[in-house]
């Protein structure tokens, strides 16, 4: 690691105010990305700006009935979290789904949506990465890229958002609280990642010196009917080659309301309203499930070694929208997938 | 005194002598470096020293008492739960914070929640049974 300057913000418009006086300086909460990208030499801030011990720890309800998580809620609190584990299983799930307990236990919400993508390339500063150099070029289209997106890339990126517990926010439609010089603000969460297109060093929609306060659930959990299978190259404790969030709201065997992400596949968790839309109205049984998976998956393109995911994730969709309209999610610490 | 580029791991091995807590590979990968902050257990590879300034830090020296083994110390030597030993105290340390934790009652869910910690020798079923009898003592 480089040497750098450190403070500790005392408030949220002092974290914001030291992040304007110094535009290259970064934020530190959890630090479990951040210390290891400063290890690898890919960030070199001048100075971390800790807002570890600001007051963003609660879980509230909010007025509209439903729930605003403090940006530094700590991942396992949140998985643990009762009114989580009662309202929101897909979100406890996919959270059990990330990491390690001992990165849970440190890693905060804001900063589990800001985590950078894992594509080897991004570590490895002699290889060309347009995320860590832009204009340098990609090294994982023409390269090592197993682990790379499949919907959504850019001749610029392939790479992918690692984050579990984003692919359950997505499907809930969680919005993003910030605040930041210009004040505070409310994003979409489909709105809050981006596609690489032809500035794939921009991860998300948050603009400089602006900081993630908190995210706020909606009051639909689809608590009853959903679930989220991760599909990876161990049996635990390793990213996601394909992961799925299912979500169902049934009436009788009729589909009232589906929300599906997918991890793994994408530069953010991806979701396609016209594939839900086909939902609404089926029977919720295998042969629309089938055909959801071939209208979500269309335009999936495969690069060398990683052609095997579209396959993958068509029988990753139907066998978790099965998990879900059965009633009988995926349990994290159960490796076989029924 | 530390500089702020010193990581927790760091300042307990190369500072204050404390070298139960091992590294491994320094990325959160292997959790050799577990320590328990706050009753938690943490990867100390990925945390500076500076921001727990404050913190009730446990390393794998301060679990037992003074005259006796601490019950994951003495399970993991009656199962023979180690080969090499070198990831045991990070195991021990990790354990520690799962029973503490106390969302883990089948083997299964000891399996998955103990996936943060790595061990080379491939002694998990030992490991298993260990946690499983300390467990059960406390």
């Amino acid at each position: 690691m480089i040497n750098f300057q450190y403070a500790r913000a005392s408030d949220v418009a002092d974290a914001i105010s030291r992040a304007a006086t110094d535009p290259a300086a970064k934020f530190i909460a959890g630090g479990t990305n951040l210390i290891d990208l400063m290890k690898y030499d890919v960030e070199r801030p001048p100075c971390l700006i800790d807002i570890s011990r600001l007051p963003l720890r609660t879980v509230e309800e909010t007025s509209s009935g439903g729930l605003l998580i403090g940006a530094l809620v700590p991942n396992s609190d949140l998985a643990y979290h009762p009114q989580i584990e009662q309202r929101y299983p897909l979100l406890a799930s996919a959270i059990l789904a990330g990491a390690s307990p001992q990165l849970r236990n440190m890693a905060s919400t804001g900063g589990n949506l800001l985590q950078r993508t894992r594509c080897p390339y991004l570590y490895d500063t002699v290889t060309p990465c347009n995320k860590r150099q832009p204009g340098s070029g990609c090294s994982a289209i023409n390269g090592v890229n197993r682990i790379n997106a499949i919907l959504g890339t850019s001749d610029a990126c392939i790479a992918t958002h690692p984050s579990d517990m984003c692919v359950a926010l997505a499907a809930l439609e969680a919005k993003v609280h910030a605040a930041g010089p210009a004040g505070v603000r409310v994003i979409a969460f489909a709105d809050f990642h981006r596609l690489p297109g032809d500035t794939p060093e921009r991860n998300t929609n948050l603009q400089p010196q602006e900081i993630v306060t908190g995210v706020e659930l909606p009051p639909k959990g689809f608590n009853t009917n959903c679930s989220y299978l991760k599909i990876r190259d161990r049996a635990s404790y390793a990213f996601a080659l394909v992961s799925v969030a299912a979500a169902l709201e049934l009436e009788g065997d009729t589909i009232k309301d589906a929300r599906l992400a997918l991890g793994g596949v994408a530069h953010k968790p991806w979701r396609d309203p016209a594939a839900e839309a086909a939902l609404r109205g089926e029977r919720a049984e295998r042969p629309a499930f089938a055909r959801v998976a071939d209208l979500l998956l269309r335009d999936a393109k495969g690069y060398a070694h990683n052609e095997f995911k579209i396959g993958l994730a068509r029988r990753a969709i139907v066998r978790t929208l099965s998990q879900a309209a059965r009633g009988t999610p995926q349990l994290q610490s159960v490796k076989k997938i029924r | 005194m530390v500089v702020p580029w010193t990581t927790l791991l760091d300042a307990l091995r190369d500072h204050l002598d404390l070298t139960g807590t091992k590294k491994g590979c320094d990325h959160g990968q292997c959790g050799a470096c577990t320590v328990l902050v706050e009753g938690r257990r943490i990867n100390s590879c990925l945390t500076l020293a500076v921001m727990q300034d404050g913190a009730k830090v446990t390393t794998f020296e301060g679990l037992a008492g003074n005259d006796a083994l601490h019950p994951l110390q003495q399970a993991f030597i009656d199962h023979d739960a180690f080969q090499c030993g070198y990831c045991t105290s990070g195991q021990i340390c990790s354990a520690a914070g799962l029973i503490a934790e106390g969302k883990a009652t089948t083997a299964d869910e000891i399996r998955e929640l103990m996936s943060g910690s790595i061990c080379r020798c491939g002694a998990y079923p030992n490991i298993v049974a260990a946690i499983q009898q300390a467990t059960r003592q406390s």
